[in-house]
């Protein structure tokens, strides 16, 4: 039986009181109205020296919606019409109100960010422990009662997420507000799907089955080793396909809904998968480093440096899949370069460049060359070098979806941001460390718990 | 010189496995083992170093990737930069995406093909190679181990490939012709 290590214990319980602390930081000192905004512009043009943090800011307006030059060259009149259109209202608000609202989004976003991150962990453990049932794998099942024990955070952290997501409104979601709505053709046309009501019932229903197939499947895990025939392993079964066809849908959705509305202009046909292979690689990493963790602390003499190699398999192979799916989308859109699908890229190499690039070292380069060799795979901080380069790659990637949307280039990395990581993972080890800690990490009776324990290849 | 070489043929890949480390754990030395198919562990069992073709691959691999980087940036950069459907044949990074398809096929296409030449030039296989079986059966259902007889008592190694299980032992003496 597993307890979370005292010190561990404590030092989540340290984060989760430090994230707070700094995420109401976060959201005090937001400025709360136009003047504030226009003193902040001063200070940092007597900062940046005179002008500069004004052409700036041009430079982002002109990027927002269509090529300008071309406009005035008059190759897209039909897309300048429609920028006016789209723009009528943006127009009439003016440039510090604007800033004002990014930058009262900021600590929105940034708790968003590290809440998402953390959800989508445990959720993309749910649905690799769904596909280990469904697929009848007979190397994982040791590993069962540690991908449950990771999914207990799917409660906890789906919950808050569906909150940020309800409450967030407009800071995320321009589709939310009427008067752009009323002036805005495209959202007029969008509106059938994006309209308040409709959205939280979505989150609801992700909410509900997602939560649903956690608490079943992990009833009927445990209630197996009680039992002497295969009654709730074949309950699991079922369970688990219903799941993953569901999954694949909500998961779809749910992109759409929380992610891609943000700039309710944009779309993307690739761009639930590439969320998903997001979720999936960090999860299977994260189900490595609590296996490491495990096994250092000799609570699971059973698993082998086998598995660990077929987890780092999947590390490798899916981080791949991931920058596969990257490129893909990134590839189509730069190709063909159509004013309305590429500001979604301009936007991000030009303002977040570093990040945007930096995040293909750590997702793509760094697992293939550290994962390559096969002898590599079995050693456990070789692993774990590489889940370092991972999650903070799939922690940026993230960040990236929704900051450039919803901050554009008033973004930042402090202390909102780090506070809103820190309360995440404190109670993403709190939570996940009290859940291994409930049973025997052994699952007894499982039909291929035998062979499992014997893997070897 | 002659060389003499005893063939021990069994019939079950198990108890093939067992004779291999039966007869390495006596000192005897196995020059070859003849299987219809390969058995799990038995390089292993053998004593066989493990292959580094898979490194030769990735080296392969790697120059695929120089290549196809080398071959288009002298085409469509150096050698005649055209503005084709405006995409910036200025510098080799800012038409990257266009590259990477070709770039990641030719590296699997060096890495794969050139390790299968790799894989006939060592295991020296080839269109009308004569082919090197000592006994037509062991392509079906018979395993045969082949052992060093030079430096032992013929009868004592005999008898202990018997033990070991084995269904025919024959005794082979070639001139080498070499």
């Amino acid at each position: 039986m597993y307890t979370l290590p005292s010190k561990l214990k404590l030092f989540s319980i340290i984060l989760i009181v430090l994230g707070l602390v700094g995420i109401t930081y976060g959201f005090l000192t937001t400025p709360k109205t136009v003047e504030d905004v226009k003193k902040i512009m001063a200070e940092q043009e007597a900062h940046h020296g005179e002008g500069h943090a004004v052409e700036s800011h041009d430079e982002g307006h002109d990027a927002s919606f269509v090529d300008e030059a071309r406009g005035e060259e008059g190759y897209a009149e039909a897309a300048m019409e429609q920028a006016a259109d789209t723009h009528a209202e943006g127009h009439s608000v003016s440039h510090e109100e604007h800033v004002l609202h990014q930058l009262q989004t900021r600590p929105w976003s940034a708790t968003f960010v590290a809440a998402f991150f953390f959800m989508m962990i445990a959720l993309g453990v749910l649905v690799f422990y769904a596909i280990q049932y469904a697929a009848q794998a007979g190397w994982s099942p040791v590993l069962y009662r540690i991908m449950e024990g990771i999914t207990t955070y799917l409660l906890p952290g789906s919950v808050i997420v569906f909150l940020i997501v309800v409450f967030a409104g407009t800071h995320f979601y321009p589709w939310q507000d009427h008067d752009l709505v009323a002036g805005d053709k495209i959202l007029q046309g969008k509106a059938g799907y994006l309209n308040f009501p409709f959205f939280v019932i979505r989150a609801v229903i992700y909410l509900l089955g997602w939560n649903l197939y956690r608490y079943f499947s992990r009833k009927n895990s445990l209630a197996q080793a009680e039992t002497n025939n295969y009654g709730p392993y074949r309950k699991n079964f079922k369970a688990s396909v219903l799941f993953l066809i569901f999954f694949i849908v909500t998961e779809a959705t749910m992109s759409w809904d929380w992610f891609m509305s943000m700039t309710p202009h944009w779309y993307s046909t690739l761009f639930a998968w590439y969320i998903f292979a997001s979720m999936f690689v960090s999860a299977i990493t994260v189900i490595a480093l609590v296996t490491i963790h495990l096994k250092n602390l000799g609570h699971i003499p059973f698993v082998s440096d086998k598995h660990l190699h077929d987890l780092a398999k999947f590390m490798f192979a899916f981080s791949i899949f991931w920058t596969y799916l990257w490129f893909g989308q990134f590839m189509l859109i730069w190709y063909a370069n159509i004013p309305e699908e590429v500001t979604y890229f301009i936007i991000r190499i030009q303002e977040y460049k570093l990040l945007f690039f930096g995040m293909l070292i750590l997702n793509f380069v760094m697992p293939i060359l550290v994962l390559m060799n096969s002898d590599y795979k079995r050693i456990p901080w070789f692993v774990v070098i590489a889940a370092v380069f991972i999650l903070v790659g799939h922690y940026i990637d993230i960040f990236l979806l929704v900051m450039p949307s919803t901050v554009g280039h008033n973004w930042g990395f402090g202390i909102p941001e780090i506070a809103a990581f820190l309360f995440f993972l404190g109670l993403f080890i709190f939570i996940v460390g009290a859940g291994l800690g409930k049973v025997s990490l052994r699952p007894k009776n499982d039909p291929f718990i035998k062979e499992s324990e014997n893997y070897h290849f | 010189m002659a060389s003499k070489k005893i063939h021990a043929i069994y019939t079950d890949d198990d108890l093939l496995l067992q004779a291999v480390k039966q007869t390495r754990a006596a000192n005897y030395h196995i020059s070859e083992v003849f299987t219809p198919f390969p058995v799990h562990g038995l390089d292993h069992a053998v004593g066989i170093a493990p292959t580094r073709i898979a490194i030769t691959s990735f080296l392969y691999g790697l120059t695929g990737l120089g290549v196809a980087v080398l071959m288009m940036n002298y085409m469509m950069i150096q050698d005649w930069p055209q503005n084709i459907g405006g995409k910036p044949s200025f510098t080799f990074y800012q038409n990257m995406p266009t590259f990477i398809p070709i770039m990641f096929e030719l590296t699997v296409f060096f890495a794969a093909h050139l390790m299968v030449v790799t894989f006939y030039m060592r295991s020296k296989i080839w269109p009308f190679k004569k082919a090197e079986n000592p006994d037509v059966r062991t392509t079906d259902d018979h395993f045969l181990m082949e052992v060093d007889a030079d430096n032992h008592d013929v009868e004592k190694l005999t008898k202990f490939l018997y033990d070991t299980g084995a269904s025919e032992i024959s005794l082979i003496e070639n001139e080498q012709d070499h």
